[in-house]
């Protein structure tokens, strides 16, 4: 086992360019002076990023208001999103790690359910759901509740139900491996316990946020099968891009991809830096 | 004992139980630690000892009983407002933290500013001898160092008792026997008081000004090592301190404090202490004198012969076992490492013989 | 322990994001589409209970038909996910060393890091009748006119394969990994074939991570919405898209919750066949992904 054959490395080798050779034309075709992203190739252009739309009658993504929207409700998403993904997966990690009541084995495997559920059953039931509470309210209050209304609150809610998680998951397994000497170690030498708490546990906690954070972001930046579900008239990229894609879209679209290919590169950087300065 | 609370102690366990649920992990254990003592408490892992210096330490509750330092009560105070340091056997050092840092730690949280906390830790890092260690990272210390940083970050803040609950389990064999001594030296120049647990007999026989055995939640003896070892008040500080052989009979005679015990494998041997029925009988193995003829053993009231079964070389700690008539199982004794008998092998027929005094008897 | 006032409290207050999660955003809209998914139209803007939008199900052949191609294709693809990544999972855990293992791995995790729309924006470019293939199947004379190989069954396949491949190898490179070498070697010292060894040892080995890969691969194939849509076109036909339609473009939503109860069901008993056939639990399961 120890030798590989011959055809097993070409498997290999063939194997890696089938997982790079959609990303790669994606990527070439963003700099295709054409106006579609196909062949043939028609020259280099960073029109499909900057260009105003004078050259092919269609603006590139940093001038295109329509682009630049979508990625503004993607963050206007993803940044809360990561932020309650932190916050709620760090209470979430300490009932799981720390607490102890009856039913705990019961409300872990409820944790883990989310993941089980498509993405799509997801978006509608949540949708359904608050549809109601927002007609039950408005009829009791006479009001009009747009929040509970399909747009971005409520995909924020929707990704979160999933989100949530992976980022207890992940802080969860980083307290695990937390040695509770170090706190009670902390303790003995006269710290309080909110000292010991911000001394000691949330830095050794501290990488587990940042990833669970980073994780979530992407996450919520990628996620199509819900959002599709609860979004409104706002529209973040991957709706954007889903619209375009079934339009027949120009070489912006590619732009776009390649930005995003960018953006997830260096978060993965990020996360591969950050997990090698732990070791 | 109990009236050792009259006088200055700097700690008292007074009647303290703990019960988790029916099950009473420490029983009702008294005892004082004197100032600059160096306190052991030893005994086989689940005797309760952790669970004792964890109520010292303040992170359990005693269900009664009062623990005192420097005569005041500490029920109800909690850990981090106890004059008491711990020594933990992981060490817990905070990994995130430098070296001066973990040193510092406890000064800060007392509201040292943080230009004093570090040159008081660096000052005691230059007394433990890790001099220009603040900088370093935990992670990048040996297991002696880490050790030091452990007790320095204790001694910093001049506790009044520094606890130690088995720091040494840790490290290999070698570094184990260096450290041994380092602590006690340590103790020594700090004078700092030190109550220490450990499950093994020899670390606690070193360091430990006075040791305390305990077993199944309670004090079998407390003492000084050489009383442990030389006068055994149970038959399980005999057993558990230091290497002995054992054998199991019936009081033959008792009279003023010498027992004749006779073997339930047939031997008949005389000793001193209880003369109940059923008999423990203990001598150690270097109180067995070895001799090729039986005239040299003629004066010792114990007196079998025997042949040597197996010759276990370990150097200084070598010893001989020697199958003996009347005995169930090889009598252990010290190879000598000098003399005629110091070649003996395998085999070869030898005489034993120990005195009564040096063979204790306690009630089955 | 007994709970002191004081401790219930901080537990109530630990616990309550958790309970507001799981109750307002799963339990409670899973209830409401259950409902939901029993309740007929009567007359304008009154519901009462009933079984018909199961009924619709089970006598408009688009329905059901669509339900059965979904749960097929989804074993199929999970299936090719299994052969086409067993091979390269073998060989990141088991040949490959150090830097070269390191690099393999994070290789197949970069695309997957990706939006899913970006990598079918790239199949689509690859496929489609005037993207890239059909240039240079031209260009070196194999076609003569432009070749169209989107929207068929084919297209949907290997976009849901590609899409799954990750969540198959990690898994599998996980439990390959954790296979002493030994037990190979004695495998094959005790007169083993290459083929005896890797069907008698190695795969029974890998089975708790062939089961976590497979389970998620079809979860996310069977949710999948995306790639069979803009892959599939008009073909795609996957039950998905009946949600969506019936939640969205018909705004029938008693509709669209029966369809998703019997997504949901679906899905949940793979999963549950999968774990009972080979003894596996979720918890488990999930860890090795």
């Amino acid at each position: 086992m120890n030798r590989p054959s011959f055809t097993w490395k070409l498997y290999i080798a063939a194997f890696y360019l089938f997982l790079f050779a959609p990303l790669l034309v994606v990527a070439i075709f963003a700099f295709n002076a054409s106006q579609f992203p196909s062949p043939p190739w028609r020259g280099f252009t960073l029109e499909w990023f900057t260009g105003t739309g004078a050259v092919f009658g269609k603006p590139g993504v940093l001038a295109d208001p329509i682009w630049l929207a979508s990625i503004g409700n993607s963050f206007k998403v993803a940044i809360p999103v990561a932020l309650l993904a932190v916050l709620i997966g760090t209470v979430n990690a300490w009932v799981l790690e720390r607490a102890e009541f009856r039913g705990k084995t019961f409300l872990a495997m409820m944790m883990l359910w989310p993941l089980v559920i498509p993405g799509v059953v997801l978006g509608i039931s949540i949708l359904a759901f608050f549809s109601r509470v927002a007609n039950g309210l408005e009829d009791w209050l006479q009001t009009d509740l747009d929040i509970l209304r399909p747009g971005l609150p409520l995909v924020v809610l929707g990704q979160l139900s999933f989100i949530l998680t992976i980022s207890t998951l992940i802080i969860a397994a980083r307290l695990r491996k937390f040695d509770r000497s170090l706190e009670e170690a902390a303790f003995d030498l006269g710290a309080s316990r909110a000292r010991v708490l911000r001394t000691v546990t949330l830095p050794f906690l501290s990488p587990a946020l940042i990833g669970a954070g980073l994780v979530a972001l992407l996450m919520s930046f990628e996620n199509f099968n819900t959002t599709l579900m609860l979004v409104g008239s706002e529209a973040p990229l991957p709706i954007a891009m889903y619209g375009q894609m079934r339009e027949g879209a120009s070489p912006a679209i590619n732009a776009v991809s390649l930005l995003l290919m960018l953006g997830v590169g260096g978060i993965a950087s990020v996360f591969a830096l950050t997990a090698k300065a732990e070791r | 004992m109990a009236a050792s609370s009259h006088t200055a102690t700097d700690l008292d366990i007074v009647n303290v139980t703990k019960r988790f649920g029916s099950h009473a992990a420490v029983d009702d254990v008294t005892f004082s630690v004197a100032p600059g003592e160096f306190f052991s408490i030893l005994g086989p892992s689940g005797c309760g000892k952790t669970t004792l210096m964890r109520m010292i330490a303040g992170f359990e509750h005693p269900t009664s009983g009062d623990i005192r330092i420097r005569s005041k009560s500490m029920i109800g105070v909690p850990a981090n407002r106890r004059p008491v340091n711990m020594v933990f056997q992981s060490l817990a050092l905070f990994p995130m933290m430098s070296v001066g840092e973990n040193v510092a730690y406890g000064l800060t949280c007392r509201g040292v500013s943080r230009a004093e906390a570090e040159e008081r830790a660096g000052r005691m890092l230059e007394r433990v001898g890790l001099k220009g260690f603040g900088e370093r990272r935990v992670t990048a210390l040996s297991g002696g160092q880490r050790q030091r940083v452990a007790i320095a970050r204790c001694l910093v803040l001049e506790p009044t008792l520094v606890l130690l609950d088995e720091p040494l389990g840790a490290l290999d064999l070698k570094l184990r026997e260096h450290m041994k001594i380092e602590l006690k030296q340590l103790q020594g120049t700090f004078n700092t008081t030190f109550a220490y647990i450990t499950h093994d007999q020899s670390e606690a026989l070193v360091m430990s000004d006075r040791i305390a055995v305990m077993n199944q939640g309670r004090f079998e003896q407390v003492g000084s090592p050489r009383e442990l070892y030389h006068s055994p008040a149970t038959p399980f500080v005999a057993s558990f301190v230091g290497e002995t052989n054992r054998w199991q009979g019936q009081a033959a005679s008792a009279s003023n404090g010498a027992v004749a015990v006779r073997l339930s494998s047939g031997a008949v041997v005389q000793g001193q202490g209880s003369g109940a029925a059923q008999a423990l009988a203990f001598v150690r193995p270097e109180a067995v004198a070895l001799a090729q003829d039986q005239s040299s053993l003629a004066n010792l009231p114990n007196r079998f012969e025997g042949r040597v079964s197996a010759v276990l070389f370990d150097g200084a700690a070598s010893s001989l076992l020697i199958d003996t008539a009347g005995f169930a199982e090889p009598v252990r004794a010290v190879l000598p490492q000098a003399g005629p008998l110091a070649g003996i092998e395998v085999g070869a027929p030898i005489h034993v013989g120990w005195t009564a005094d040096a063979m204790k008897v306690f009630a089955a | 322990m007994i709970a002191k006032p004081a401790q219930s409290l901080t537990l109530f207050l630990l616990l309550a994001p958790a309970l507001l999660w799981l109750g307002l955003l799963i339990v409670l809209p899973h209830v409401e589409i259950l409902i939901l998914s029993f309740s007929e139209r009567v007359a304008p803007r009154v519901y009462a209970f009933g079984f018909g939008n199961y009924l619709e199900f089970f006598t408009e052949p688009l329905y059901w038909r669509t339900f059965a191609r979904t749960a097929f294709m989804s074993i199929l693809v999970t299936a090719l996910t299994l052969v086409l990544a067993f091979p390269i999972a073998l060989y990141i855990a088991r040949v490959a060393q150090g830097r070269l293992k390191a690099m393999l791995l994070l290789l197949c995790l970069l695309p997957f890091w990706v939006s899913e729309l970006v990598r079918t924006l790239g199949w689509m470019i690859l496929l489609r009748e005037t993207g890239v293939i059909s240039y240079a199947l031209r260009a070196v004379g194999l076609a003569s006119q432009p070749v169209e190989l989107l929207y068929n069954d084919g297209a949907v396949i290997l976009g849901l394969v590609y899409g799954g491949l990750l969540f198959m190898i990690v898994p599998l490179a996980n439990a390959l990994e954790s296979l002493e070498p030994a037990v190979v070697e004695a495998g094959y010292d005790l007169g083993g074939s290459r083929w005896t060894v890797l069907r008698r040892i190695v795969i029974p080995h890998a089975m708790p991570g062939i089961v976590a890969g497979c389970i998620i691969v079809f979860m996310l194939t069977v949710g999948n919405f995306a790639t069979p849509v803009l892959l599939g076109g008009k073909n795609g036909l996957w039950f998905t898209e009946q949600i969506y339609a019936q939640f969205i473009t018909r705004f029938n939503w008693p509709q669209g919750a029966a369809f998703g109860m019997l997504l949901l069901l679906l899905s949940s008993a793979i999963v549950w066949l999968g774990l009972r056939l080979t003894g596996q639990s979720l918890g488990t399961t999930l860890k090795q992904a």
